[in-house]
């Protein structure tokens, strides 16, 4: 067991479980979205730490799943997969390079820092249409398919939208 | 009392509060007026019953005797919940529910915003996290306050009623007791004299911009604190807790 666990570093850990997409936008993983924090290793424990984007989001569940079916794969077998709320996830987590690819599949990707209270209070700009570009865009519902993502709608190609929410 | 059961009695009326008004919110699933809404009320109970979760899993810790979260929402009955008695009442027609939504929402929004300074650090970090959320809920329902209360004869006459039924639970929002004064010394929870000064500015600058009357109402309805609920509540917990205790520790 020592020897196993000896013998993989974080940067491997970390590598192995980008393998690991998000349940419900399988187009970015876990470190894209910035839901897996830590690896840490201690005795024979190899132990995941991970932070929720909603408290009540359901994919928790089968992420914590998936990441012990992965480690497992290359034999770690004593996992503690960690739940920390501190410090809160936040879209500024979301790299560029996972933003581009939201939007390429369709999803407007947060746009604006959450440090601009503004756009958690209600006053977002326009946001561009993930599918023609449009600017020329309006909301929905704050509300959408999942809880990190509002509903909008592009009234140039008049198609419907998801927009990931600025947390 | 020492501080320990102080924490857990707290995060038990914390904990319980969330999880029975997520429940009552989830009622709504395939019910609301319109499909959007019908998403948006889903989406707030699972933000609820998320932060029901966190709070109880610490509440369980805290008193440890090995009850975790499923224990503590599953296998209590109506006099242990400590949850207020706004958070149980029927969902009514929409405007009831957006008034009740609007009130807690408000509430939650003030108190959660002085826990985030709290010294217990689990709390704090909680605290931080549902705060976000809560905003989202709030920036809902008092958009429907609004849009309701200045729309039609017919929906200004509901959600005012819906008003004037709740007002009498919302006292009951700020009472503090021992359990209080404890943990408000050790800097653990804010006084609620605080949140409740908050409350009503904002409570009722929305009720006028929505044109509708502050409710005249004196009368204050008690007992969440003693686990003195309505009877609303037991039929709620009959249906929630039904699996769970008739499939004991059976997992999906």
């Amino acid at each position: 067991m020592d020897f196993i666990m000896t013998t993989y570093s974080k940067d491997q850990i970390f590598n192995l479980l980008s393998e690991i997409p998000d349940p419900e936008i399988p187009v970015i993983n876990i470190i894209d979205l910035g839901i897996l924090r830590d690896v840490k290793f201690e005795n024979n424990l190899c132990t995941v730490v991970i932070t929720p984007t909603y408290t009540g989001c359901p994919a928790m569940k089968v992420i914590e799943d998936d990441i012990r079916c992965k480690l497992k794969e290359i034999g770690i077998e004593n996992i503690k997969v960690e739940l920390v709320f501190s410090p809160a996830w936040t879209t500024d987590w979301i790299s560029e390079e996972a933003k581009e690819k939201l939007r390429a599949y369709g999803i407007a990707p947060p746009d604006h820092s959450t440090v601009d209270k503004k756009v958690l209070l209600g006053k977002a700009r326009e946001l561009k249409c993930p599918l023609c570009g449009s600017i020329h865009t309006e909301m929905i519902s704050q509300f959408g398919s999942t809880a990190c993502k509002a509903l909008y709608r592009c009234l140039d190609c008049k198609e419907p939208f998801d927009y990931f929410k600025c947390l | 009392m020492n501080i320990q059961e102080a924490k857990f009695e707290y995060l038990l009326r914390l904990g319980d509060s969330s999880l029975i008004i997520g429940h009552r919110l989830s009622e709504w699933c395939g019910h609301g007026p319109i499909l959007e809404e019908d998403i948006a009320l889903i989406n707030i109970a699972l933000d609820f019953v998320g932060n029901a979760t966190s709070i109880l899993a610490y509440a369980g810790q805290t008193e440890g005797n090995g009850r975790d979260e499923d224990a503590l929402a599953y296998l209590r009955s109506e006099r242990e919940f400590r949850n207020l008695l706004i958070t149980e009442q029927p969902n009514g027609d929409y405007a009831n529910t957006i008034a009740r939504q609007f009130l807690f929402d408000t509430y939650m929004f003030f108190l959660y915003e002085e826990l985030k300074n709290s010294k217990d650090e689990t709390l704090a970090a909680i605290a931080v996290k549902s705060h976000k959320e809560i905003t989202y809920h709030l920036r809902h329902t008092t958009e429907w306050m609004y849009r309701l209360g200045d729309g039609t004869a017919e929906s200004h006459e509901r959600l005012q009623n819906g008003l004037n039924d709740l007002w009498m639970f919302t006292p009951e929002m700020f009472d503090m007791d021992e359990v209080d004064a404890l943990l408000i010394k050790e800097g653990i929870v804010p006084d609620l004299n605080k949140v409740k000064a908050s409350w009503e500015k904002r409570v009722k600058e929305v009720i006028a911009e929505a044109t509708l009357k502050l409710p005249e109402t004196t009368f204050k309805q008690k007992g969440s604190r003693e686990g003195k609920h309505s009877e609303h509540l037991g039929f709620l917990l009959a249906e929630m807790q039904y699996v769970h205790r008739s499939f004991p520790d059976s997992n999906w």
